[in-house]
């Protein structure tokens, strides 16, 4: 499922009213994935803290949200825009395909809290296409 | 048997104390059709479904929605007893709806946006794991009688 332009159009209206709380989002969409799915925090051993809102978690977050931000501004080529990404996860054994998914749900529960007026469903039907094909370009250097 | 704890029992019950369920089950069964537009298979009989204000706007859709969402009472009242309280309307499900159980994942994912968009910040990380797990254990027991 391919983004047409009106889904991309949709991603960046949607980035530009959020943007500003990506630090926000990114600390409670980790802290939500790691509380809410204790599995996840496999993947997080080496971590001091992996409480909600500790220290490595938020400066965490906002790592993701900023790779989330980068991937806005190449979503015309998210494969390209984003393979240093996906070898970093890649060749550091990272993380597992299928748990992408559960990142992304975590951030569109969060943008919903936040931005309840704004998340509607085309904007959220445009932002899960989005998310996975992120996802999908991000694991692209997995095997 | 599912384990609660009563803190669990305690957000279940009060996010459905409050509920709008006109509100919530129309928006998410809306929400569903347009997000996941495969589901819409299932709604032939409902009338205009054509595009997302369509959806929006259908009253046999709204109406559908609050039902479902009532549909979740029973599984409120029956918290021990979820899997036995939905026997039947599992093989309702599969024999005579033909829907895949695959989608009521999809459709709890859906509710799981619109009440988050509605709690604002008290959609805590505690609250959502108790909402997601009742939820888990409603849509395991509706795909309990599929063969």
């Amino acid at each position: 499922m391919s983004l047409t332009e009106k889904d991309k159009t949709a991603v960046k209206t949607l980035w530009g009213k959020i943007s500003k709380s990506a630090d926000a989002i990114g600390a409670d969409a980790l802290g939500r994935m790691l509380s809410v799915y204790p599995q996840t925090k496999t993947y997080f051993s080496h971590w001091s803290d992996l409480s909600y809102g500790s220290g490595p978690v938020k400066a965490h977050g906002k790592k993701v949200m900023s790779g989330v931000a980068l991937a806005v501004s190449k979503i015309d080529d998210l494969t390209a825009g984003l393979q240093d990404l996906s070898e970093l996860h890649a060749f550091q054994h990272v993380s597992n395909f299928h748990r992408n998914k559960i990142l992304s749900h975590c951030i569109m529960v969060v943008i919903a809290t936040l931005f309840p007026k704004d998340f509607t469903p085309e904007a959220h039907v445009a932002t899960d296409k989005f998310l996975s094909c992120l996802a999908l370009a991000l694991s692209e250097k997995y095997r | 048997m599912v384990e609660w704890t009563e803190q669990e029992r305690s957000i279940i019950n009060g996010i459905f104390a409050n509920l709008d369920y006109d509100d919530v089950g129309a928006k998410a069964l809306c929400r569903c059709l347009i997000v996941y537009p495969w589901t819409q298979r299932y709604f032939g009989a409902f009338g205009n479904l054509y595009n997302a204000e369509a959806i929006k706007t259908n009253p046999n859709i709204a109406a559908h929605g609050v039902k479902i969402l009532h549909g979740l009472d029973r599984a409120v009242k029956n918290m021990d007893n979820i899997k036995a309280t939905y026997a039947e309307l599992s093989v309702l499900h599969s024999e005579k709806l033909h829907v895949d159980p695959d989608n009521f994942k999809l459709l709890s994912d859906c509710l799981t946006i619109v009440i988050a968009a509605r709690l604002g910040s008290s959609f805590t990380p505690e609250t959502q794991a108790a909402w997601q797990k009742f939820l888990a254990v409603v849509v395991s027991a509706l795909g309990r009688q599929y063969h």
